[in-house]
């Protein structure tokens, strides 16, 4: 163990965890990486592309190279990053992308390969032969890419999403994310302070003597204190800002239970939607390496990460310790690290001018030109002017200066701009409304500048809402402004990696430069610099620097790089906040749906809607046994269906005949009180839009039934023409769809039937007959309404009743109907008995059919407008020739398969010689056999005919007869009876 | 997106569904000699502005009022929100 | 110079040296034959077959800002010939067919592969539908095969077919489908034409059309002039905007498809996969991403950016279909501006104005059209005829009813 003294973890309690199958121990405050480095652990992954061995790199959310799979079985998970794991006892870590161990990885063999794949090499090679990509070179390359594995267990745990509201969201809790919560706090504002780490303080914690007149955790701690009096702030650790959307929506995830052992937490994650009027981006800084030849081994670190954990985790990475730094940051790791007792072999400045600050050994001037050490380091090459030299040390912290973390800023696009004066890119002028940015991630990196703007730029974003604000007291605070050397590489032939994770090095920024990939984005494409799971977090600014630096030109003439969201990965479980499974999408029950159930029903998905679709019978082996029960029922005697699915529209006023007569294309206004109609709705463009049927119950009353799929597009619809189209019209519409409950009761007894339920209504065919329609009561005084509608071609009725009244009236029918045999039955049934007479349904109206297809071109009126009249006789829809079709197999037995084309017998069998399909078949116990309807060339004028349905897909061609559409009662006889 | 509803104030754009181009209100005059162009024009040919465009909003999840939305296409602002039919209504009124 | 195995080793041993410029950097010359404005996936494909093919060579492609930056470089990299409609279907599997060779014709690996694809059906209706659009592929030269649940099962075992809110009960499969690397694609057809002497310009930005008694004679650059007398329009994302400055308004509307992709993860997903319950399709790339989609956020827009609503709702549908994944995270998401016709069907057409030809509409579905849009554009423009693939393709097809609208949901473009 190599801890030191001090840091913020609780040394009282030891937590117990494994990585890679070995125990080790830490306490609570730790993070995977720093137990692990105070347990002397170095090599912790591989990198992606060379497989290099790679230690922890950084102390946070930029980390490139220690990337671990997490927990195990169907809670495995990959790429989680040792830096930002908070430590738990029982937690289980494991390296990944190695094989067959961490240490012996059989892939490293690609390091040896590396002057082979260079960035870009794939697009040279792999090309003959042109079968063996997928066969051969494709599958080794996917073997050896990817990083982490899936469990391919579905994921056990629960997520939640949730919506916030707030005046001020500050995102980041470092010293200008406090300063700015606690201004706006103090107004009685409500503020969101979120903080993507499991303790407040951000940089505060990692360093030393940033705050003068007071003890920094005192101050932090004081104002934790305050901040859980204020009820108007609230406070959220383990929530990560990771996106910035329109008007002022965040997109934040909450890590409510991942730092707890699994199964403790009530949900393990939790989706934010927060929508702030204004947002302070308080996110920090992230500091920048330098490139030098073979900089990416163990023990090579960032030199704030090098400080945060010897002054945060007490741990430290090594024994002796070099720096290599282009400003004073480096000068400020060997001052704190001395202080702690660490060994400082050298700290190597670029600046020649650079001047020690305190007792250690300086190269001013000097760089790092290569290092030792296979799985960890073990000394560093340093030059300085024609001196050279060699220095045993175990870490090599390197500072390069610090890079905004601007990443919310430019989710909008806009583009960051670098700023010569502090040698860095800001945050974009034209960045998301609402979002300013304070602190380090304004560029602002002196503690006292950071406290400062923090709080100033509260008191700006308040007083745009118009709310006051003072300026709190603020500690005095360190106010020291360090500005990098502009030194971003080490010249050198050997390889020095800019981007640790994808192995990007500057031979390869070289190389596409040199193949004309100069521009930022093809930098990127061509190289994957960037590309990785940091996003380039440590890697962006110093490849552009280098594209410019190989250029002859600035870094704001070379580009800038846009951060897309999220900021940090996210969990797709928790995007998909747990509306997964059977709760993907809500259930619609009807309200027979409890009776249905009870009867042994089997149901169906309709849309979001569950129907039955059919009711097995004991005895019955087969579902089509089944069917052709309830369909023969209903043509012998009486059957019963809910049809409360389909949807209804309440539409009344003065006007209400006039507006409907514009909505449907056939004629409307001349319906009378008391009668149905068929109704044919068009789009605009002329094609078949709904089917249904109109009541008009009085004569500004009507009930527009609409089918169940297009409920709300139809509603939609007419909502439009009423509101957009003719506002002047008097009529108004509501969907009562859900408000009555509508049973179908249909075949030859159905008048019988219904007479037994209704309160003295005279059902004789002279007093109701077909298409008839009418309130009344039923079963001693239930208010209901009765349509004469037939979709099955018999004799058939729709009684609607309040919703609540549905399964009630469900029962009463069956046992009113038991002498009668009433049979329930389901969709199956319903389809059958509409295929049989003939009735398009939703195949047959899929939105790219014709009213002449479907033989209804006479029913759109040439005698008033009406929507889509004029487009359906545009030439491309009136000259359209195919016509819906009844089809009967040739022989009894053969099947009728919709999906299949059809051909003219003996023509070939083409898409471009194709005459039509078949939309929709059953078998048909009227007809005795397998029966069908389709779309045929010229179909109206080949009753008789043979034609082929092929179905190559299933290797089947029938021979079927083209017969009329009507394959039951022809004449109507039986529906109007 | 928050859609500043003129009668509700701001709602989330999930409770809406958008339509596209304003102009779907003006439907032509069936009975107009060009009639066959107009209706073209209409249902199938679009202005598709990158800056500020009148569109279609219908509140299904709400009070179901369709509204002509302001929006700039390349930013998302919303310059302006009114109730379709008012708008409507007005154009009828200077037909 | 050729691309090879031999000749990358050759290199590896001499310090890379050796390579040149994927494509030259030309200025503007005052005059070409044929000027192709767009330098994405089409208009370099176009330049790519004019010369190839037609023989043609005095050309410029000029492009707004860096080659590849449009939709190209912006799409979830599938290719599929899964088609209804005549009118599509074969022009779908001509281009597939160009994939097929295109890496051997080009010289450079963009990474065709063809690890097929599936749409799963959860319904009888959708599975009839399927069936229907099987028979047309097949009909028509294509591939397909219909899959029961069980073959589906032991073909990708992870779907959720036991706790699923709309079960799985088959899909529809492409095997010849697959995806390609979309930068290398447009990489590969600029180094191509570069090479047959077209010039490729970057950072040039066509503001006008310089016209003479309806006829074109070139076009205003941020560059300068250019005179020519056939001008290839191929701008997805600003075709509403280019087009306006030849005084033409087009049945296209502009929108935001959102794409995503995960971090790297070893293989997980064999081939592309589409949900037919919900706004979802997945593939992995050869790194290892999760690369998926859905609905486009159906608001019109030029932003190349999206919003929440849809993050989620593509995450939902994923987790639904695949709740394996959840433990995949979300690694970037980004947005393409979407050219979507009032058919969901594109235009390769003449213009009213002579010797302008436009290219465009191609809602999310431009990417796998690359080769056989290029190659029919060339065609268009070289002899003035439609290419028979793309004869459907007509401009004022929507004026006579004579739509190709895959979807049936008409002229509302945020349905196609």
């Amino acid at each position: 163990m190599t801890r030191l003294d001090g840091g913020l973890i609780d040394r009282s309690k030891t937590l117990d965890f494994s990585f890679d199958g070995k125990p080790f121990r830490g306490h609570p405050g730790d993070t995977l990486a720093s137990a692990l480095l105070a347990s002397d652990v170095r090599l912790v992954g591989r990198s992606f592309k060379y497989h290099r061995p790679r230690g922890v790199y950084s102390a946070g959310s930029e980390e490139p190279n220690a990337l671990v799979e997490l927990g195990a079985g169907a809670r495995k998970q990959p790429n989680s990053r040792a830096t930002t794991v908070e430590l738990f006892a029982g937690l289980e870590a494991a390296s990944q992308n190695r094989w067959p161990s961490l240490r012996f990885d059989a892939m490293a063999v690609n390091d040896l390969l590396a002057p082979f794949l260079t960035a870009g090499f794939y697009y040279k090679t792999f090309m003959w032969p042109a079968a063996f990509w997928e066969k051969l070179y494709e599958p080794a390359i996917r073997r050896a890419a990817g990083l982490g594995r899936l469990s391919m267990l579905p994921d056990p745990d629960r997520y939640e999403k949730g919506y916030l509201h707030c005046d001020l969201l500050v995102v980041g809790g470092g010293p200008s994310g406090l300063s700015a919560a606690l201004a706006a706090a103090r107004t009685g504002a409500k503020v969101i302070l979120a903080d993507e780490d499991f303790r407040l303080g951000g940089r505060l914690l990692a360093e030393t003597a940033c705050l003068r007149d007071v003890g920094t955790l005192d101050w932090i701690s004081n104002l934790e204190n305050e901040f859980e009096s204020l009820p108007n702030l609230r406070v959220m650790r383990r929530t990560t800002v990771f996106g910035v959307f329109d008007h002022g929506i965040y997109g934040a995830v909450e890590r409510v239970s991942d730092h707890m052992p699994a199964r403790e937490g009530p949900v393990r994650q939790a989706l934010w939607q927060i929508s702030a009027k204004q947002a302070i981006l308080a996110a920090g800084a992230t500091e920048r390496p330098i490139a030098f030849a073979d900089n990416d081994r163990p023990g090579i670190m960032l030199g704030g990460a090098v400080r945060a954990y010897a002054n945060r985790w007490a741990a430290c990475p090594g024994k002796r310790i070099a720096v290599f730094t282009n400003n004073d940051d480096g000068h400020r790791t060997a001052l704190d690290l001395i202080a702690k007792g660490v060994d400082i072999a050298a700290v190597v400045d670029v600046r020649p001018e650079a001047a020690a600050l305190g007792d250690y050994r300086l190269v001013a001037g000097g760089v790092v030109s290569g290092t030792r050490g296979r799985m960890g380091l073990s000394a560093i090459e340093v030059v300085s002017g024609s001196r050279k030299e060699r220095i045993e040390c175990d870490v090599l912290a390197v500072s390069g200066g610090w890079n905004p973390n601007v990443h919310l800023a430019s989710n909008h696009r806009g583009r960051p701009a670098w700023d010569e004066a502090v040698q860095a890119f800001l945050p974009p002028l034209d960045g998301p409304a609402g979002l300013t940015a304070a602190g380090a991630a304004s560029g602002r990196f002196s503690t006292s500048d950071a406290l400062l703007s923090g709080a100033r730029t509260a008191l700006g974003a308040l007083d745009s809402l118009g709310i006051r604000a003072a300026m709190p007291d603020l500690p005095d605070a360190e106010g020291r402004r360090s500005v990098p050397a502009p030194f971003f590489h080490v010249p050198g032939k050997r390889r020095a990696w800019v981007d640790f994770q994808n192995d990007v090095t500057v031979k390869d920024i070289k190389l596409a430069h040199s193949e004309n990939m100069r521009s930022v984005e093809h930098l990127k494409r061509y190289t994957t610099l960037g590309m990785a799971t940091d996003q380039g977090r440590t890697a962006n600014v110093t490849g552009l620097a280098i594209m410019a630096e190989l250029g002859g030109q600035s870094i704001p003439e070379t580009g800038t790089t846009i951060f897309r969201p999220p900021y940090t990965p996210v969990n797709l479980s928790v995007l998909g906040g747990g509306d997964t499974g059977e709760h993907f999408r809500p259930r619609r029950l009807t309200p027979t749906h409890r009776w249905a159930r009870e009867q042994g029903a089997v149901f169906i998905e309709a849309g979001q809607w569950m129907r039955a679709q059919y009711f097995p019978q004991p005895g019955e082996s087969h579902w089509r046994e089944t069917v052709d029960r309830e369909a023969r029922a209903v043509r012998r005697s009486v059957g019963i269906c809910d049809v409360t699915t389909l949807g209804k529209i309440d539409v009344q006023g003065s006007d209400a005949g006039e507006y409907l007569n514009r909505i449907y294309a056939n004629m409307i206004q001349t319906l009378k009180p008391g009668r149905v109609r068929y109704g044919l709705m068009l789009r605009e463009d002329g094609f078949a839009f709904d089917d249904g049927t109109c009541a008009r119950l009085s004569d500004d009353h009507f009930i527009v039934t609409t089918t169940t799929a297009n409920a709300g597009t139809v509603y939609r619809h007419m909502e439009f023409a009423r509101q957009c189209l003719w506002p002047e019209l008097d009529v108004q519409l509501i969907s009562t769809t859900d408000a009555w409950a509508q049973i179908t009761i249909a075949g030859p007894n159905s008048r019988e039937l219904l007479t037994r339920l209704v309160d003295g209504f005279d059902l004789s065919n002279e007093a109701f007959p077909f298409m008839a329609c009418s309130e009344l009561s039923v079963c001693g005084g239930l208010r209901a309404r009765l349509f004469r509608i037939s979709f099955s071609g018999e004799l058939a009725y729709e009684l609607a009743v309040p919703a609540r009244y549905g399964r009630a009236l469900m029962a009463r029918l069956m046992e009113a109907g038991q002498d009668l045999g009433v049979t329930p039955y389901g969709t199956e049934a319903l389809g059958v008995l509409r295929i049989e007479k003939g009735h398009a349904a939703g195949a047959e109206f899929n939105g790219q059919t014709s009213p002449a297809m479907l033989g209804m071109d006479k029913l759109v009126s040439v005698k008033k407008d009406s929507i889509g009249a004029l487009m359906s006789r545009r030439a491309g829809l009136a000259d359209e020739r195919r016509r819906l079709v009844g089809l009967q197999p040739v022989d009894p037995a053969a099947s009728v398969i919709p999906g299949a084309h059809l051909f003219g017998a003996g023509r070939e069998q083409t898409l471009a010689t194709d005459e039509g399909w078949i939309t929709s078949a059953c078998y048909s116990p009227h007809v005795g056999s397998m029966i069908g309807l389709g779309f045929l060339e010229n179909g109206d004028a080949r009753l008789g005919e043979a034609v082929v349905a092929a179905n190559p897909l299933e290797g089947q061609t029938v021979s079927l007869k083209v017969v009329p559409i009507h394959f039951v009662d022809p004449e109507g006889g039986r529906l109007r009876g | 997106m928050l859609i500043p509803h003129p009668l509700l104030g701001p709602r989330d754009a999930r409770e809406f569904t958008v339509m596209g181009d304003a102009g779907m209100i003006d439907r032509p005059d069936p009975a107009a000699p060009d009639a066959a162009d107009r209706f073209y024009e209409y249902v199938y040919l679009r202005d598709n502005p990158a800056g500020v465009h009148r569109e279609l909003w219908f509140h299904e999840y709400g009070d179901r009022s369709w509204l002509v939305v302001t929006r700039n296409t390349l930013t998302h602002e919303i310059v302006a929100v009114e109730l379709a039919s008012d708008v409507s209504a007005k154009r009828e009124k200077s037909r | 110079m050729t691309f090879s195995a031999m000749r990358l080793l050759r290199e590896s041993v001499t310090g890379h040296r050796g390579w040149k410029p994927l494509w030259r950097r030309p200025g503007p010359k005052p005059r070409y034959d044929i000027v192709i404005v767009g330098g994405g996936g089409h208009g370099l494909a176009t330049a790519h077959y004019l010369s190839r093919v037609f023989g043609k060579t005095n050309i410029a492609v000029v492009e707004k800002g860096w080659l590849g930056s449009g939709n190209v470089g912006r799409n979830t990299t599938i290719i599929r010939s899964n088609y209804l409609l005549p009118g599509n279907q074969p022009f779908y599997e001509f281009s597939m067919r160009l994939w097929e060779g295109l890496e051997q014709e080009l010289n450079f690996n963009a990474m065709v592969s063809q690890r097929g694809i599936v749409n799963l059906f959860h319904t009888d209706a959708q599975r009839d539908a399927y069936r229907r659009r099987g028979n047309a592929m097949l009909l028509s030269g294509a591939d397909a095969v219909l899959l029961d649940k069980e073959k589906l099962r032991r073909m990708i075992p992870f779907l959720n077919y036991d706790n699923a809110r709309f079960p799985i009960k088959g899909g529809l499969w492409q095997p010849r489908a697959g995806t390609a690397r979309h930068d290398g694609v447009a990489w590969g057809y600029a180094r191509a034409a570069d090479r047959a002497g077209v010039d490729i310009i970057e950072n040039c930005e066509v503001t006008g059309f310089r016209r003479d008694a309806g006829k074109i004679t070139g076009v205003e650059t941020t560059r300068g002039f250019i005179e020519t007398s056939k001008v290839g329009v191929a701008v997805a994302g600003s075709s509403s905007r280019v087009m306006a400055m030849a005084g033409l308004r087009l049945p296209i509307e502009s929108h935001v498809l959102q794409a995503f992709v995960s971090e790297g993860l070893k293989p997980t997903i064999p081939g592309v996969i589409t949900f037919g319950a919900g706004h979802f399709y997945v593939s992995q790339s050869d790194k290892g991403g999760l690369v998926f989609g859905g609905d486009i956020d159906g608001y019109n827009s030029y932003a190349q950016r999206g919003n929440l609503p849809v993050v989620e709702d593509v995450a939902e549908g994923g987790m639904a279909v695949m709740p394996m994944i959840g433990r995949a995270r979300l690694l970037r998401m980004w947005g393409g501006i979407m050219d979507m016709s009032m058919d969901g069907s594109p235009i390769i057409d003449r213009t009213p104005v002579e010797g302008l030809y436009f290219n465009g509409g191609w809602c999310y579905g431009g990417f796998k059209a690359t080769p056989a849009s290029g190659y029919a554009f060339a065609h268009l423009i070289a002899t003035d005829t439609p290419h028979a693939a793309a004869s459907a393709y007509r401009l004022d097809r929507f004026a006579g009813g004579h739509v190709i609208d895959e979807k049936g949901v008409g002229a509302q473009p945020n349905l196609h």
